[in-house]
């Protein structure tokens, strides 16, 4: 249970973190005067009256791009056992993750000649 | 059982309490909130309360795999997803279709076999509870030793879901 000690710590500082938050919160609604009008409750955008709507349709691009982070954030979740046992086990370790990662280099290489990479 | 083993025991089943209600709370308000981006910051605090819950056993390495997978890369598309379908532009989404009551049916009996396989399960309680530190230096040792075949094996598993999401992805261009 000693690891459950050390996460008290996060817990601490997650409860800090919150009070920070709600604190300033708490306190504002306690000392403000209220003073409602329909001009308060637009959507800030520096100053100016705004265009538009905030939904808008983005470029699939977008979504491309977070694909390929997810299939590279697998990737590293792999990496991270191989890096603690590294010095362990040598050479046959090395190659073995240089392997795994060629693997992959594959798809990426192809996502590059298909030109997913390129910003359009 | 000296102080500090019932103190720990103590900290523990209240962390556990105080993640379940949280996962529960948010898993719920996962399906039942009308905006669909709620829906989706609701589901980042449920995968960080199974985060925590992963902690609680131990499985210090899980834990952060589920951070890093789930809530950094899972969540993050569904948000591009939600942001790429503008029919949701009117924000307020009905949850529910026809379908509901069929959901409940089946969520309803898996439930109950999940119960009853828990109830009849002999757990292993008698033996002593060993404490494990070096999981992450374990788990390298057998995915680069035992298990080495299926380890490169899910390389190509990557693979194909990264050549299949592009073709896919790329077909409505």
């Amino acid at each position: 249970m000693k690891l459950l000690a050390d996460y008290m710590w996060v817990v601490l500082f997650m409860g800090l973190g919150m009070l920070f938050v709600f604190g300033g919160y708490i306190t504002s609604w306690l000392i403000r005067p209220s003073k409602p009008s329909s001009k308060k409750l637009f959507t800030y955008e520096c100053g100016e009256v705004p265009v538009g709507s905030s939904w808008v349709q983005f470029n699939i691009r977008y979504y491309l791009f977070a694909l390929i982070f997810v299939i590279f954030d697998v990737e590293v979740a792999f990496l991270f056992p191989w890096a603690v046992v590294f010095k362990e086990l040598g050479l046959v370790a090395f190659v073995e993750m240089m392997i795994f990662m060629a693997i992959l280099l594959v798809g990426l290489l192809y996502a590059w000649r298909k030109g997913i990479l390129k910003w359009m | 059982m000296n102080i500090d083993a019932i103190c720990s025991l103590v900290l523990s089943n209240m962390a556990f309490f105080v993640l379940a209600a949280i996962g529960i709370v948010c898993g719920v308000l996962v399906v039942t909130v009308r905006n669909l981006v709620h829906a989706v910051l609701f589901l980042a605090v449920f995968l960080l309360s199974v985060a925590g819950l992963f902690i609680t056993l131990e499985a210090e390495f899980l834990a952060i795999i589920q951070v890093f997978i789930f809530v950094g890369a899972i969540v993050v598309l569904f948000m591009f997803l939600i942001m790429l379908t503008y029919k949701v532009s009117d924000m307020a989404v009905p949850q529910g279709n026809r379908l509901k009551g069929a959901a409940i049916v089946v969520a309803g009996v898996l439930f109950c076999l999940i119960f009853y396989i828990m109830k009849a399960m002999k757990w292993n309680e008698a033996a002593p509870v060993v404490t494990i530190t070096d999981d992450v230096a374990r788990i390298g040792r057998l995915l680069l030793g035992q298990y080495v075949l299926p380890f490169e094996l899910v390389s190509f598993v990557l693979l194909a879901a990264l050549i299949g999401a592009i073709v896919i992805a790329r077909k409505g261009e």
